[in-house]
């Protein structure tokens, strides 16, 4: 498998799914379903699609602070992403999966990847994230 | 950098404060590692944003911790709930929805939390003073305490302003400490027509802009004659924290940590400045409207609750008026503005023109619009900004004129040409 990129761990873990990325910033508050895992903000790019169980991309958290609940939602009703890539210390998706390990047993990884290679996630393409952040093209 | 406890925070850690402030302690330690932070600081007061019910995992974060024992530390204030306790049966919301919210406010209050119920805790004796370090919740209120009323929070997201309330103490970060108060970005409002400043629709759609250019870096401004009320204030910062992810601003002569450009900047280079243009203002104001001038279902006005102040100007705008029959006119509010409302008689050209009162949640929090609601008017650039998405509404957005005028006619009426050329 070709590396991709050396990211960040903030939470650890490993995943692997298909990569839904984005540079828009996203508020999962009023943009992201935790019922069925869509993005449902009609000004963001990736409307209409299903963020569950993928790895999904965004730079950080636009806007309300409801969106780390939003995401504990979506931990809880498994509706949420495999995986979560940012471009820094991003505090909201990174507290979700806190809160998850420590109420639920359960958390998707977070990573931050740099900002240069943010950009070059390849959308649609197979990604494997690894404990210690290395992310992997698998096909 | 290492994160250094004292004894005092070790022994919370240990849980000989109770498994509750242990719990707390341990999501705030592990947050601190990834926020780098070298230490912690005792705050005075917090603002909970985590009360507002969603779904099975946050009522059960909520009532986790209220069984543990879990108490407030300083006072805590909580921002909407999911449901307004008493008035829910007027609306839509399904009983079993009204329960669960009910059940969660039932939970932060256990805890010792003040039942404010409110979005605008700034606009209440609860407000914090210059200088203060506070733990709040809540993207408006956040930036209204940092850049008007010159206290001191990083953005908490839902679930860590509770466990910050319990310990009483938060990470030292962000926007916590001095180095990151400073701007980072220069925008000039010198080419703005005077006239458009005079309308309260001005700031929301400024503060779109704003908070669309700004993204996560603490915006400057400058160049505009004029001195924007609180409510003005509420209505950019409520915006910009919408379309951006601003957790201060600094506004040259009106906030307090702004005096002069010098002073925004911290005594760093001050950069180039960016005009925004009336063609960029023009631009968001016609993309904060979804719906066109057509019949309306509801005229909703609040978010931010709606203030004293902005009760008091409505009122003149009412008086001896009456909505169509087909339109609701809501407006969303605390408990203590209706109250304080209602004591100034405010509420009765209010009542006399058909309109209804909601209190402790909004119409994005509570599922309490009915499936009939497909279009909906607001001067809130908040309500404007999520509805869509959200509701799966329609929406025009107008001043407040507009939107009593839409409300007497049936249908989106802008009264002028908006900011023609």
């Amino acid at each position: 498998m070709e590396i991709l990129t050396r990211a960040k761990p903030l939470v650890r873990g490993v995943a692997e799914g298909e990569a839904l990325v984005s540079r828009e910033p996203l508020s999962f508050w009023g943009g992201y379903d935790h019922r069925t895992g869509e993005i449902i903000d009609r000004r963001h790019p990736l409307v209409g699609m299903r963020a569950a169980g993928r790895i999904l991309g965004l730079p950080y958290a636009r806007g309300s602070s409801t969106t780390t609940a939003v995401l504990l939602e979506a931990l809880r009703a498994g509706t949420a992403p495999a995986a979560i890539l940012t471009t820094g210390v991003d505090t909201f998706f990174a507290l979700a999966a806190i809160v998850g390990e420590e109420l639920f047993g359960t958390a998707f990884p977070v990573a931050a990847v740099d900002p240069r290679d943010f950009e070059q996630l390849p959308n649609g393409r197979w990604l494997r994230l690894e404990v210690d952040g290395t992310i992997y093209l698998v096909r | 950098m290492t994160l250094t406890l004292t004894d005092h925070e070790q022994s919370l850690l240990d849980g000989r404060a109770g498994p509750a402030t242990q719990l707390a302690m341990r999501i705030l330690v592990r947050m601190a590692e990834l926020f780098e932070a070298g230490s912690f600081l005792p705050i005075t007061r917090a603002h909970i944003d985590s009360a507002i019910y969603l779904g099975q995992a946050t009522l059960e974060f909520a009532e986790r911790l209220a069984e543990l024992g879990a108490q407030v530390a300083v006072p805590t204030t909580l921002n909407v709930s999911g449901v307004d306790e008493h008035g829910w049966r007027e609306w839509a919301v399904p009983a079993e929805w009204a329960e669960n919210a009910r059940r969660q406010m039932v939970a932060y209050e256990r805890m010792g939390c003040r039942p404010t119920w409110t979005c605008a805790p700034y606009q209440s004796e609860e407000a914090p003073h210059f200088g203060e370090q506070i733990a709040w919740g809540e993207s408006n209120a956040i930036v209204y305490a940092n850049s008007v009323l010159g206290a001191r929070t990083e953005r908490y997201p839902d679930l860590l302003d509770i466990c910050a309330a319990v310990a009483g103490r938060v990470p030292a970060f962000g926007l916590h400490l001095d180095a990151n108060r400073a701007g980072d970005v220069l925008y000039n409002l010198r080419t703005i027509p005077l006239r458009w400043t005079q309308e309260d629709a001005f700031y929301p759609v400024l503060g779109f802009v704003v908070g669309a250019e700004a993204g996560d870096r603490v915006p400057v401004l400058d160049g505009l004659g004029v001195r924007p009320t609180a409510d003005q204030l509420k209505a950019f910062g409520a915006t910009a924290a919408s379309s951006g992810n601003v957790g201060m601003f600094h506004w040259i002569g009106v906030t307090p940590e702004a005096p002069t450009r010098a002073a925004a900047f911290a005594g760093r280079a001050v950069p180039t400045a960016i005009d925004i243009s009336p063609d960029r203002l023009r631009a968001a104001r016609r993309e904060l409207s979804t719906a066109g001038s057509g019949p309306l279902d509801l005229v909703v006005l609040g978010s931010p609750h709606f203030s004293l102040d902005e009760f008091r100007a409505l009122a003149p705008l009412l008086q001896g008026r009456r909505r169509h029959r087909d339109v609701e006119f809501l407006v969303t509010t605390s408990r203590a503005v209706a109250h304080l409302a209602r004591k100034a008689g405010l509420l009765d050209p209010f009542e006399a023109f058909g309109g209804r009162l909601t209190v402790d949640t909004c119409i994005l929090a509570s599922p309490m619009l009915p499936p009939s609601v497909h279009r909906l008017m607001t001067n809130s650039g908040k309500y404007a900004y999520y509805a869509p998405g959200m509701l799966g509404v329609e929406v025009a957005f107008g001043g407040l004129a507009d939107c009593v005028e839409s409300a007497v006619q049936g249908r989106a009426t802008i009264l002028e040409e908006p900011w023609s050329a």
